[in-house]
């Protein structure tokens, strides 16, 4: 099983990659040693929509399927889980609504893919498809503002936001400030680790196939649709976690964090930063929400004009992605280091084996 | 033994008859070939067979199996692969990812990578395996999908202009190859324009004009018919 961490499918493999891996997850767990509890606060909500950015590098880099419903399924999962702690009444029940909030968009991902997938749609109008689903959930749960939509003593409450749900708790214990960023590290490490096996394996090796040439696929004898139902419920699946845990973070959720600028967001996190690797994808989207939530702390007009302007210099200058270019050359230069430095050592060797002879 | 069995099957786009009432037998064992000027609807025919056009009227038997409502993953399961007109690779994949994807579902870890080698070696692509295949030139690409369609160990092999692209001596050797399959027990079913080709591999073979079979039977009465000359030659329209 641990053989398929590496592959041809993920950039980044052997010892050194493993060693820098372990490094900075070694930084991520000591850092709220040193940093303020404020601080700890504002990267665990970063690292929250991680999940989301996983799961769209996972549907388009890799299955090929662009969709702009990752706020769709963000919605649900974060309404449900809305719904489902009020309604359960809080404490430890709250993480039986995390978990159930996320089977609940996964189901609504199965559903919708279902209708998608079998009815032939693709390429762009996958995302028109998915964009049109976001937009409708987006303005009906804008129109909720009325005492009748509410679901137990949970209101929908329209545009003011759903509130009142409980944040994740262990009995009498909050998951809140460091403990929730602990959970999100060890919950990015989980997802990222269990995505790479996934892409690295067969079924990984269909997924990608299936985004070359659906045709081909089918000729050997595979049933495309069920892989992109798959990877569809999965990269929708972690929207959902993104939406859960957001809920539980604020103990908020309103329909503008599905709506369009917030459905454009992953796309643009996920481009910028290479939606063909999974490392690129999860160290870009880090580095530009991190960058977003310090502009939007003196503008946040500033910061959606930045993310525009990134997605097109990303379109025209970079269309693979920025960090996995600079992780290509990386590699790049660190092979070609390598090989010159071998090839003295090689001379060498073949020099003292010629003066013996 | 009939290994293929298409009974009146028509295929119509709009106006456009491109295959019209055709009845055809593959017998198992056999190398046949479909021959005919463009247009025929031998390309048709082929995807009518796999499974990618369903047919407007008539049936398909594979195994004395009705397919005609079978979709193109379930007859590959069944025993059938293809290797399409224009190659159909996966472009953006090392040249051994495409040949590891279709093996993966029939052999797993030390025995899949000495069949890869092997199939590999047998292409000539060993030495290209790291490359992408979209880098390869158009005959490497043509092997590259006969080796993955060859890969699958099929029962009914269904080559689509095998030869297009490839210089003499490559096609020499690709007949030679189909042979060595045939002699194996694999059905191989050829659509192919370049007679010489077809002189050295078809045991029987089947001519479409115009949708509609035109002429079948052994190589040599094929040959000798005169009108099969003359809708090559282009003297006949219509039939």
């Amino acid at each position: 099983m641990l053989k398929l961490l590496d592959g041809p499918q993920t950039l980044g493999r052997g010892k050194t990659f493993w060693s820098c891996f372990l490094a900075v997850l070694a930084g991520a767990l000591i850092y709220p040693v040193f940093a303020d509890s404020y601080d700890v606060g504002n990267f665990a909500y970063f690292l929250i929509w991680i999940f989301m950015a996983l799961g769209l590098c996972l549907m388009w880099g890799y299955g090929g399927m662009l969709s702009f419903g990752q706020t769709f399924f963000f919605g649900i999962a974060g309404y449900g889980y809305g719904v489902l702690a009020i309604n359960m009444g809080g404490g430890t029940a709250t993480i039986a609504a995390l978990v159930l909030s996320v089977v609940i968009a996964m189901i609504a991902a199965g559903i919708l893919g279902y209708f998608m997938i079998w009815g032939g749609i693709s390429g762009i109008f996958f995302g028109i498809v998915t964009l049109s689903a976001t937009l409708v959930l987006a303005f009906f749960l804008g129109q909720t503002a009325g005492p009748e939509w509410h679901i137990g003593p949970a209101r929908l409450n329209g545009f003011n936001g759903m509130k009142g749900m409980d944040p994740l708790t262990v009995g009498n214990f909050d998951i809140e400030g460091s403990a929730l960023y602990y959970l999100m590290i060890a919950l990015i490490v989980i997802v990222y680790v269990a995505l790479r096996m996934l892409v690295n394996s067969s079924i990984g090796n269909v997924i990608v196939a299936t985004r070359e040439n659906p045709q081909r696929a089918e000729m050997l004898g595979y049933d495309v649709r069920k892989y992109q139902l798959l990877t569809f419920v999965i990269g929708s699946g972690l929207a959902g976690l993104s939406g859960a845990l957001y809920t539980s973070w604020g103990q908020f959720i309103t329909p503008s964090s599905i709506g369009l600028p917030a459905a454009a967001m992953p796309i643009v996190w996920v481009a910028f930063s290479g939606r063909n690797d999974l490392t690129a994808t999860l160290v870009g989207s880090f580095l530009l929400l991190f960058g977003f939530q310090t502009i939007t702390v003196y503008s946040q007009q500033a910061a959606l004009v930045l993310m525009g302007v990134l997605l097109l210099a990303t379109v025209m200058l970079a269309p693979q992605g920025f960090v996995l270019g600079i992780g290509k050359l990386v590699v790049d230069l660190w092979t070609r280091r390598r090989r010159r430095d071998e090839a003295p050592a090689l001379a060498d060797a073949g020099r003292l084996q010629s003066d013996e002879t | 033994m009939a290994l293929v069995d298409v009974k009146g099957v028509s295929k119509r786009f709009g106006g456009l008859t491109a295959v019209s009432d055709v009845d055809l037998t593959v017998n198992a064992g056999e190398v046949h070939c479909l021959i005919g000027p463009n247009g025929a609807g031998k390309s048709t025919l082929f995807k009518l067979i796999v499974g990618l056009y369903p047919p407007t009227t008539g049936s398909i038997f594979f195994d004395s199996v009705d397919i005609t409502a079978e979709r193109p993953y379930a007859r590959v399961q069944r025993g059938m692969s293809i290797k399409m007109q224009a190659p159909s690779v996966f472009k953006e994949l090392p040249v051994r990812q495409n040949i590891q994807i279709a093996l993966q579902e029939r052999l797993s870890g030390a025995e899949r990578s000495a069949e890869e080698d092997r199939l590999l070696a047998l292409f000539n692509l060993a030495e290209n395996s790291g490359k992408l295949a979209g880098a390869l030139s158009h005959g490497q690409q043509q092997w590259l999908e006969i080796g993955m369609a060859l890969a699958l160990q099929p029962q009914l092999l269904l080559l689509d202009e095998p030869t297009a692209g490839m210089s003499p001596e490559e096609t020499y050797k690709t007949g030679e190859l189909i042979k060595s399959f045939n002699a194996e027990g694999m059905t191989v079913l050829v659509v192919e324009h370049d007679m010489a080709f077809v002189r050295q591999v078809a045991q029987r073979v089947t001519v479409l004009h115009l949708g509609k079979i035109f002429a079948r039977g052994s190589l040599e009465s094929i040959l000798e018919d005169e009108k099969v000359a003359e809708i090559y030659l282009g003297k006949t329209h219509a039939h």
